[in-house]
């Protein structure tokens, strides 16, 4: 808690001035049944008309003074709130963008958009609750049998034993009932689960005709549901008439005392009145409180999960005296990787193992192998974007991990598996590989990405607009405007992630045409599941489970590597191409 | 007019769901007004009670204990009968609730799967439990506290005007003021609210796409201008978050003093009528705790109302789903599919997904007992659409399928889709056990016909050595298997019932080799002797193919086998080429 009530600091002022001016109104209200106390006993018992009007002006001026102090309140708790989640959610926001790959993958994205939007807004408004009314509520409980008290002392002990009955029930009711509602939940999400399968499985639940059984299991479900609210509910019931009976029966005790006490003269009619009101108005607070406690223990658990981030520490950090390094003349080493090996953080086996290669600047690279052979995560270590856990990975002859991150990733350019586009045109798209690239440079760049023909097509160009994600265009476009826009930072190292897959076999094999006869001696990394992808390189590497078992051109692998036979055989039958 | 009419429409159909329960509804209305009759005339009691001690000596206490009995008595009477309406309340809207779930759902098996594919998944979903989540919440609101609010209302006025007429006129016409502040707050900061929500929007759209694609901004180095759009936005969030939250929470404070306001004047008239004789002070605390309690439920009112219209809206969307058109029924003398051969024929078939696509025309194929067809193109061609026909998941437009001389809009459809055994590329496995979704198409086989089922699809070895074997759970996106190992459970499940004729999508990607190996040795085993339909990726399964069908873009291009479509060198022969061959 303590981290993120840093970010209330700066509203100090606020946060205290907030929850005192709603103490001040509390305090006002708490004396509007002495008034009407007063209106009785000195007003009407006299037939005082003066003083009957100087009760109700002081009724009016105690509404004023809490109009005032409450609307002050007010302003100073959202003040506060709203401050204190804007400076939260944008450190946030940098320190999740200041994460590496590896915590990236152990959280999840959609936790940490989650953390981001959703419950940082239920902390402000917690926060806003808690200026507001955490310390009202108790502040009348209390204030009201305190006032009790000074009216009269044997009346009051009926608050003493009423207050804490009423609490009793409140909280008992709460404390019964919110786990119970947790199993409500449960079910609920069971009927989502039930339909959701339903909905994605329909071909296959058709197929094999098993409706009515899906129903049938829909019906368990629900009917389970019901019964867990229909208990719930059996309890939550008894909160309402419970605290009615309590809080009435003490005011018939109140009604008895007061009059035992009115008769041998020690309090007056109006004090009597006095004492119920005040009864009538801790009900109204408690239920208030309960409620209170609701939202703000969730915005606790809210507040915890993003504590939870904000204490992850991003793994990888650039050297304090990293150094910019000339790049390798084509024919040099422009990348190796040492006897690397990689385990992703918690898990049991190395995802690499002992990787041993060496590729001069300017040579096409294939890697091939089965899925979580390890392929995405070698390439992956190049730009640094996990650090190898033994080896080392040299680019330009110099450790990774001595180089500046911005130079080493500047010079890469990288088309993930996985197409992420942006809500944007097709040329700001671009851009992102290169922000001052021009319009012929983009052009080209699409050209040799198989991509400037779509483009062109698209009415507006470049300037088309691409939708988040680049829902609007088809996953082979997506694929090939991810390519251009790495290409478009004419990178020393071009690394294509598997990123043909969506493509038809002859435009597949055009863009690998397309690159090769690219100029300025680009080291290209090619990784696929296809043979056909990777038989042109000048080496490939072939993964087996994260171990190096094969490295040499195609014909050499076809010879003497056991497991590139295999997938070879298995893309082109047993009698070969 | 016509949203008038679509809510009484609504209404109507929502009575329809109530209507089983309309003696229990009618207990609730009963125990309703018995509570709101109860609590209003408890003040007057309290009232008649203060009249009786009125100084010292001045106490009538055989008048007080009268009173204050009868006091016991109104308040359990009233706990009760609260407690009672609770239950009834609750039981009809969770019982209602549960009768739309269910025949929504159900509803969903009828649905032709036209509309599955044409609707997002999570529309209907949200039609299914969210929005009849809101519904509930909007019933029982409506139930528990509209009704009881007006009655209230109501009461609270008749019982105002028999004390004092003219205190209670100073109620009537000053508490309006309160809803006016109200109404005047909720106008002004509406559109303080929608430049809010629009901001958040952007500010999540922002998030949504910067940290969803956290590892591309880092690839290209693109944090620096990712934080600084967001620092921009988020500013402006926070001013219009500040105006709508603040301006938002004046409300309370200014309904509040015009409450405090009416409770002054009510104390005032109502003190100045105490001293002509007109009113008792007993009455007057009545009057006072009636204009306290007044307000209340008029606030609670609107803030139902606003709960029930929307509770409306989401009953409607849910029963629109509910209205949408059925699948056309099996026809009443639909026949039975039995002892299927598995000659298959397509005679002019005519189908389109859209009205203004036409994606096939004309085709005709006639597959003999036993042969296999192979179906090939790109990805993302369209391959799905004839095993959409076969299954007659969709109707053909124009033409007809036959199976062994059927038409199969003449036999039902759980007997045509038996005689099909399906693998999917997408793997679709239910939430439970391993052998619960290899049982799923054939649940009463026995367990040694299960474990043949399994050892066939080679999937029996890996299934051993899962943590309970046979009885462990998968998941919901089933993340404790590899897709292969899907793939192969999938197989399993058909291998169990292994109907005459197959239709089977081979998947290359996102499998290993040697799984690859073993799921084609399993087609290849399931294959024998059967009609088959192969969504096809591989050289040897296209080559052996009897017939192959070319797509593009959704169309038949080319039809023939292997040597003819080489020979015809059309698209075939070039997808062939630049697949197989190096450049």
């Amino acid at each position: 808690m303590k981290k993120l009530l840093r970010y209330l600091r700066p509203y100090r002022r606020e946060s205290v001035l907030g929850p005192l001016f709603k103490l001040l109104e509390a305090s006002f209200e708490l004396f509007v049944p002495l008034v009407i106390a007063d209106l009785v006993d000195v007003g009407i018992a006299n037939a005082d008309v003066p003083a009957i009007w100087r009760m109700c002006l002081l009724l009016i001026a105690l509404g004023v003074i809490g109009l005032v102090c409450s609307i002050t309140a007010q302003y100073f708790a959202a003040r506060a709130a709203v401050g204190f989640a804007t400076e939260l959610r944008r450190d946030l926001f940098a320190h999740i963008q200041s994460l590496s790959y590896a915590e990236l993958d152990t959280v999840g994205t959609p936790t940490l958009i989650n953390r981001l939007t959703s419950d940082v807004n239920q902390v402000q408004s917690g926060v806003n609750l808690v200026l507001r009314l955490f310390l009202r509520s108790p502040f009348i409980v209390f204030g009201a049998m305190v006032m009790a008290f000074t009216i009269d002392f044997d009346a009051a002990l009926v608050f003493v034993v009423a207050i804490p009955l009423l609490c009793a029930v409140v909280f008992g009711v709460m404390i019964a009932s919110i786990p119970l509602y947790r199993r409500v939940q449960e079910g609920l999400d069971q009927l989502t689960r039930l339909t959701r399968e339903h909905l994605t499985g329909a071909r296959v639940i058709r197929a094999f005709n098993r409706q009515a059984d899906e129903q049938r299991s829909f019906a368990a479900a629900s009917d389970a549901l019901v019964r867990g609210q229909l208990f719930v509910g059996k309890i939550s019931a008894l909160m309402n008439p419970a605290t009615y009976v309590i809080v009435n029966l003490a005011i018939v005790a109140l009604l008895w005392t007061g009059a035992l006490r009115v008769d041998s003269g020690a309090l007056s009619q109006g004090d009597v009145i006095a004492l119920v009101n005040y009864m009538s108005q801790i009900l109204v607070e408690l239920i208030k409180l309960a409620n209170l406690i609701l939202s703000v223990t969730r915005a606790l658990a809210c507040a915890r999960r993003i504590e939870g981030v904000l204490d992850l520490a991003p793994s990888l950090r650039e050297a304090p005296d990293a150094q910019r390094a000339p790049h390798a003349a084509a024919g040099e080493e422009k990348v190796a990787f040492d006897h690397v090996s990689f385990a992703y953080p918690g898990a049991q086996a190395n995802a690499l193992d002992d990787i041993h290669l060496t590729v001069r600047r300017g040579e096409t690279v294939g890697i091939i192998g089965g899925t979580g052979s390890g392929k995405s995560t070698l390439v992956n270590l190049i730009a640094r974007f996990y650090d190898a856990t033994e080896g080392t990975v040299r680019v330009d002859g110099h450790d990774v991990r001595t180089l500046p991150l911005e130079a080493l990733r500047s010079q890469t350019g990288i088309v993930p598996q996985k197409t992420e586009l942006f809500k944007g045109t097709i040329a700001e798209n671009l851009r992102w590989g290169n922000p001052d690239a021009d319009e012929r440079a983009m052009e080209a760049a699409l050209e040799t990405a198989q991509a400037l023909d779509f483009v062109r097509a698209r009415g507006k160009g470049l300037e088309s607009w691409v939708t988040q994600g680049g829902k609007n265009l088809s996953g082979g476009q997506r694929q090939r405007l991810a390519i251009a826009r790495a290409l478009v930072r004419r990178p020393e190292i071009l690394i294509l992630d598997d990123s043909a897959s969506a493509l038809d076999y002859a435009t597949d094999a055009n863009l690998r045409r397309a690159i090769r006869s690219l100029e300025g001696g680009m080291t290209v990394f090619i990784v696929s599941q296809r043979t056909a992808s990777v038989w042109n390189a000048d080496q490939i590497l072939v993964l087996d489970d994260g171990r190096q078992v094969g490295l040499g051109t195609h014909e050499e692998l076809l010879a003497t590597c056991p497991v590139y036979q295999e997938i070879y055989r298995s893309q082109f039958g047993k009698e070969g191409a | 007019m016509e949203q008038a009419y679509n809510t009484r429409d609504t209404l109507k159909k929502i009575w329809a769901f109530l209507r089983p329960y309309k003696l229990l509804a009618a207990a609730s209305v009963v125990c309703a007004a018995l509570t709101v009759v109860l609590t209003l005339y408890l003040p007057i009691l309290t009232g008649e009670a203060v009249n009786c001690i009125v100084g010292p000596g001045a106490v009538d206490f055989a008048g007080l204990v009268r009173l204050l009995v009868q006091m016991g008595v109104v308040i359990a009477l009233t706990a009760l009968f609260q407690w009672l309406m609770n239950l009834a309340n609750n039981r009809i809207t969770f019982c209602v609730v549960r009768d739309i779930r269910e025949r929504a759902f159900d509803r969903l098996a009828e649905l032709p799967l036209r509309y599955l594919d044409g609707h997002a998944h999570g529309d209907i979903l949200s039609r299914i439990i969210a929005d009849v989540d809101q519904f509930s919440d909007g019933l029982l609101m409506g139930f528990t506290q509209f009704f009881t609010g007006v009655l209230t209302i109501l009461g609270t006025l008749v019982i105002m005007l028999n004390i004092h007429a003219g205190i209670a006129l100073v109620v009537i016409v000053l508490t309006p003021i309160s809803f006016l502040v109200a109404a005047f707050i909720a106008k002004q900061t509406y559109s303080m609210f929608k430049l809010q929500s629009e901001t958040r929007g952007e500010l999540t759209a922002h998030i949504d796409e910067m940290i969803g694609g956290a590892k591309v901004v880092q690839a290209f180095g693109r944090e620096r201008a990712a934080q600084e759009r967001f620092d921009e936005i988020n500013g402006r969030l926070r001013d219009c978050s500040l105006r709508a939250t603040f301006f938002s929470s004046i409300t309370n404070p200014a309904t509040r003093f015009v409450n405090s306001m009416v409770y002054a004047a009510v104390a005032v008239v109502g003190a100045l009528a105490a001293l002509g004789g007109g009113i008792t002070v007993g009455a007057l605390t009545s009057l006072l705790s009636y204009a306290n309690q007044y307000t209340k439920p008029f606030n609670e009112i609107s803030g139902v109302v606003t709960e029930l219209q929307n509770a409306v809206a989401c009953a409607a969307r849910a029963f629109e789903l509910m209205e949408a058109e059925p699948q056309t029924p099996d026809a009443p003398d639909a026949a039975v599919l039995e002892q299927v051969h598995g000659a298959v024929t397509l005679q002019n078939v005519d189908f389109s997904y859209r009205p203004d696509q036409e994606l096939i025309r004309d085709l005709n194929l006639s597959v003999r007992p036993g042969q296999r067809v192979a179906i090939v193109g790109p990805t993302g061609c369209g391959k799905s659409t004839v095993i959409n026909l076969l299954m007659r998941f969709y109707d053909v437009d124009g033409g007809s399928i036959s199976v062994d001389g059927h038409d199969i809009r003449s036999v039902t459809r759980d007997s045509l889709r038996a005689s099909y055994g399906m693998v999917l590329q997408e793997t679709w496995l239910k939430t439970g056990t391993v052998r619960e979704n290899i049982l799923f198409g054939h649940p009463e086989a026995t367990e040694e016909e299960m474990v043949a089922a399994a050892k066939a699809a080679h999937a029996h070895s890996f299934i051993r050595r899962l943590p309970q074997g046979y009885d462990t759970r998968i998941s919901e996106d089933g993340g404790n298997l590899s897709q292969g190992q899907k793939q192969l459970l999938c197989i399993a499940r058909v291998m169990l019932s292994l109907p005459p004729m197959l239709i089977l999508d081979e998947a290359t990607s996102s499998i290993d080799t040697r799984t690859e190996i073993r799921i084609q040795q399993a087609f290849a085993r399931m294959m024998q002797g059967r009609t088959s339909f192969i969504v096809a990726h591989r050289l040897a399964t296209i080559r052996e193919a009897d017939q192959i069908l070319v797509m593009r873009d959704g169309k038949i291009i080319e039809q023939g086998n292997h040597d003819e479509l080489l020979a015809r060198g059309g698209f075939y022969a070039e997808l062939y080429h630049s697949q197989f061959e190096r450049f």
